[in-house]
């Protein structure tokens, strides 16, 4: 017994770890604009800047400009923070100024401050703008905001983007790159061409020449706008693909007038040709795009089996290995869910850690109730899988019931700590959310871990044991009532598990399990009961199709038509694609 | 003597002939006094309805008469559930979908007799289609104008659907679990489809605001007591046909295939025949019980398709007693009484009730109340007869002392 604990802590220390280091390749988080700055070195920088940005708070829009040209050329990390919060109305300043720091009585307190933050009455909505601070306690009246016209932001736009090419942080220049490509009229061709020389980052490369081909597009030079359309070739970003559609839908309106005209034929002839290379440039570009998203259905196809392969593994071995239909795997899974809100509630601090210890304290509770089940219940049903069924069903019914009756039957929030958020580019055209990645290898990372125990451990030899030939594995000693009790629990547990990671994705309400348990069931059937490779073919198999039927028939259909194949299928291959074969069949 | 007494009650209300239904019920104590009761159900429940004055007591509201009828639709669907697991141990989780099925085929006669009744005021077109800017009736909508098709269509559709997919899965020798986890497959993807506003039966409202039945308003009492009368009536008959079933030779292949199916393959019977034939016949069962259930409830959607339904189904006939038939419809009536009664009362512990009967049914009752009973009355007369024969001892010694 104490072996078997063992392994299982050894376990749960082994899915801690991996996830850990998971949290590791992704603490590199993306700076946060606001940058906190040492206030005692700066502190005479900052002098220069603050006096600069408090001459701002009077200033009519005239005088503004130049103000703020004079911000841009002061040497200041933190003018960056100033101005863009400036352009995005987001800088304030205090009405009634500081009288206990400063003597100045002019000097007032600028503040950067979220507005929408503000209203959800968030800590964060309000930071002091030169020391970073958190600022408290002060009402939406209490604070002023500068303003800025529209030319001012023109101005402000093209000095920020100017500031940001030149940052050092390379990520910095990839978002400021994309808003130029987003805008490319505001700013200066020589500008991108001075930036483009000193770029190194491979990234910034790629935008800053689709931006320039993007403005050479509207040059007037025939030749120019060939070369311009040659360099967009390939290019995947929505942009390109806009730019190219104007451009045609121009030179086609262009021919249409000038039909009537008399334009010389050699000019006809090289608009043709624009025209020509083009559509030809769009049509690369769009098989790319298609290209992209078989790409991205694979992707979302294999994160809906990862899901899938989370519910049905915890099945897999109490279907499978023991030949119990446990009505109440649902259930198992939504406490997993549930465990994941409560130990969010307890450590509201750190969400990210929560998370993971949530992992271990989802396996227990769910593994151990699995275990309570299985000795009160399953254990007399042995041997008769309908009344099992009937028996877990109404398990799953209390299950359900009580949970409604602790937490209330609306669903419950849990928050994505930020780790876990956020998408990652593969191609301009292609970017993936990063926590759809995580599950995939979340999943593997479980079946992995059970493989190994099945195979590798004392506690699997035993269980194999036992569901190949129980008398004779009692007559060796085996304690076969604790083997089925753990076995049950470890099915369980790992339900609970999957629970966490769909807490993560759906609502988690009491109603979380219903909705997985006929899934459940059809990747374990599907895949081969007793099978755990089955269960993975099956569930990949089973949620790449669905995604890539659902653009094509809707998400309802196309679950319908993946039902009715397995339903179709079963009858062709009544024991699912990897059938166990020999004597074993018979008992099932 | 009592028991031609009641097969002439009997021979009033369902025109059968005195011979096959006395050997039918012979060795069927609880069947006889089952249809003795519903037989005095059919007329009394009506009758008391519509001839006593609402300030009697013996009056029954018109709310309780269809309550009454829904239980009824539902103990008939509880013996079709019995007739195939009972009898040939198929557990169908799915058995919703056939009834459901029956249901919507009488919901969409009753659709089509609102003609421009509707909120919208088309002939033509149910109110829904005309909100999804139909244009005509889609092709399998046609016919169910005339009451005659829609009741074939209420025992086809049913009836088509089980025999496709009874074919294929008993011909595959799907059996078990297997085949109640694809039943259950089948009724949860019928719930999806049947959801989609794209399939022309209503979507997620689907069909209601019925307003009459073959010219009578559904609202009348005389109707209500009518349609009472007639589930009471399709109830006996299906309860008989089940019976004529499981007692004929049939019945006895049936019971060994259940028993094990092996065997009586090696014996020779098509084991898939027999078992598509009973399915067959309990999906119309289901069917005729779902065409009955909807004029009284006055609504069908594709809730009726949910999973959670079908295997309610299940434990109806589990707590009545598996493989009795007339305590499938003992548990049907019982289990739903207590779910009008706690979802009234008490809403939060029902489902712990209901979750509690499975598991204690299935460990401690596994023939249910019909099983439990017999049991205590087979104690009791086992007591009685060794009291009597305790008696005699006691009476003989004399006798033999005399001797």
């Amino acid at each position: 017994m104490r072996e078997y604990i063992k392994r299982i802590v050894w376990l749960s220390c082994f899915a801690l770890l991996a996830s850990f280091s998971h949290a590791d390749i992704n603490s590199t988080q993306p700076v946060s604009s606001v940058q906190k700055i040492d206030s005692e070195e700066q502190q005479a920088e900052n002098n220069t800047l603050s006096a600069t940005v408090q001459a701002l708070i009077k200033a009519s829009y005239k005088q503004k400009a130049g103000i703020i040209d004079s911000i841009v050329a002061i040497e200041d990390d933190n003018k960056l923070l100033i101005l863009q919060s400036l352009l995005d109305n987001q800088l304030y300043y205090q009405k009634k100024s500081q009288k206990k720091n400063n003597v100045d009585k002019d000097s007032k307190r600028i503040l950067v401050v979220d507005l929408s933050l503000l209203k959800k009455k968030k800590d964060n909505a309000m930071l002091d703008a030169f020391s970073g601070e958190i600022v408290t306690g002060l009402s939406k009246r209490a604070v002023k905001k500068i303003g800025v016209n529209n030319a001012l932001r023109r101005n402000l736009r093209s000095h920020l983007s100017l500031m940001k090419m030149s940052h050092v942080d390379s990520r910095v220049r990839i978002a400021a790159a994309q808003n130029l490509l987003k805008d490319s009229s505001s700013i200066d061709l020589s500008f991108v061409e001075t930036a483009l020389k000193i770029e190194k980052n491979p990234q910034v490369v790629d935008i800053l020449t689709t931006v320039r081909a993007l403005m050479l597009l509207q040059s007037e030079q025939p030749t120019i706008r060939l070369l311009a359309l040659a360099e967009l070739d390939g290019s995947l970003y929505p942009e390109t693909r806009i730019e190219l559609n104007k451009f045609i839908s121009t030179i086609n309106a262009e021919s249409a007038s000038t039909n009537k005209e008399n334009t010389s034929a050699k000019t006809k002839n090289l608009r043709s040709d624009e025209l020509h290379l083009a559509e030809k440039t769009l049509t690369d570009i769009e098989t790319l795009m298609s290209y992209n998203g078989y790409l991205e259905n694979l992707y979302f196809g294999l994160a809906l089996g990862a899901v899938l392969l989370l519910a049905a593994i915890g099945l897999a071995i109490t279907f499978g290995v023991m030949g119990v239909i446990n009505m109440a795997h649902g259930e198992m899974i939504m406490l997993g869910a549930y465990t994941t809100y409560v130990v969010q509630m307890l450590m509201p601090e750190s969400i990210g850690a929560s998370l993971l210890v949530s992992i271990p304290a989802a396996f227990l509770v769910s593994g151990l109730v699995g275990i309570l089940i299985e000795r009160s219940v399953i254990r007399h049903l042995y041997g008769r899988p309908l009344e099992t069924l009937l028996a877990t069903f109404g398990i799953s019914l209390i299950l359900q019931q009580a949970v409604r009756s602790i937490f209330g039957p609306l669903n419950r929030e849990v928050i994505t700590p930020d780790w876990l958020a956020g998408t990652f580019m593969v191609n301009p055209g292609l970017y993936l959310t990063y926590n759809r990645l995580y599950i995939i290898i979340f999943s593997l990372v479980v079946l992995a871990v059970l493989a190994l125990v099945l195979k590798r451990t004392l506690f699997g030899l035993q269980m194999r044991a036992v569901t190949m030939n129980r008398p004779m594995a009692s007559s060796m000693g085996i304690r076969t009532g604790w083997v089925d009790a753990l076995t049950f629990g470890l099915g369980s547990g790992i339900a609970g598990i999957a629970g966490v990671a769909l807490s993560q994705l759906t609502n988690v309400g009491p109603n979380l399990g219903q909705a997985y348990i006929i899934d459940s069931f059809m990747v374990v059937v599907f895949g081969g009961v007793g099978n755990l490779w089955g269960t993975l073919v099956g569930a990949m198999s089973l949620g790449v199709a669905n995604k890539f039927l659902e653009p094509v028939a809707g998400a309802v259909l196309a679950k319908i038509l993946v039902l009715v194949f397995i339903i179709l299928f079963i009858q062709k291959r009544p024991r699912g694609l990897f059938a166990l074969k020999g004597r074993a069949v018979d008992n099932g | 003597m009592k028991n031609s007494e009641m097969t002439n009650l009997m021979n009033n209300s369902s025109n059968k002939k005195l011979g096959p239904l006395t050997t039918l019920l012979m060795n069927d104590k609880g069947g006889r006094r089952l249809l003795i009761v519903l037989a005095a159900l059919a007329i009394l429940v009506p009758a008391l309805n519509l001839f006593m004055p609402e300030s009697s007591i013996f009056h029954v509201s018109t709310y309780t008469m269809t309550l009454l009828g829904k239980y009824l639709c539902y103990a008939l669907l509880a013996v079709s559930v019995d007739l195939i697991w009972g009898y040939c141990g198929i557990l169908s989780l799915g058995h919703g979908a056939f009834f459901a099925l029956g249901g919507y085929a009488m919901g969409m006669y009753l659709m089509l007799q609102i003609g421009d009744r509707g909120v919208y005021g088309n002939p033509d077109l149910p109110d829904f289609m005309v909100f999804l800017n139909w244009q005509e009736l889609p092709w399998y909508w046609l016919g169910f104008e005339s009451f005659s098709f829609s009741m074939a269509m209420v025992l086809l559709a049913p009836g088509i659907l089980a025999f496709v997919f009874g074919a294929l899965a008993f011909r595959s020798r799907v059996t078990g679990v297997y085949l109640s986890i694809i039943t259950q497959a089948l009724t949860y993807a019928l719930m999806l489809a049947f959801f989609r506003n794209d399939m022309g039966f209503g979507g997620n409202n689907g069909l209601t605001d019925f307003k009459d039945i073959l010219g009578f308003d559904l609202q009348a009492d005389t109707t209500r007591a009518g349609l009472f009368f007639c589930s009471t009536l399709a109830l006996m008959i299906g309860y008989l046909i089940s019976r004529f079933i499981v007692t004929s030779k049939l019945g006895r292949v049936l019971i060994a295939i259940r028993d094990s199916e092996t065997r009586a393959r090696f014996l020779g019977y098509r084991v898939e025949y027999f078992k598509l034939f009973v399915f067959i016949v309990s999906a119309m069962l289901a069917g005729v019980a779902g065409a009955l259930y909807v004029p009284q409830v006055g609504i069908i959607n594709p809730g009726e398709f949910a999973p959670l339904l079908s295997i309610e189904m299940i434990i109806w006939v589990a707590v009545g007693g598996r493989g009795t038939l007339f305590g499938a419809v003992i548990g049907a009536i019982l289990v739903n009484y207590a779910k009008t009664y706690f979802t009234g009362a008490f809403a939060e512990i029902w489902l712990f009730l209901l979750g509690g009967l499975f598991v204690l049914s299935t460990l401690y009752l596994p023939k249910g109340i019909v099983g439990l009973w017999m049991q205590m009355s087979d104690k009791l007369s086992g007591k009685l007869a060794e009291r009597k024969a305790m008696n005699n001892d006691s009476a003989d010694l004399p006798e033999g002392d005399k001797a």
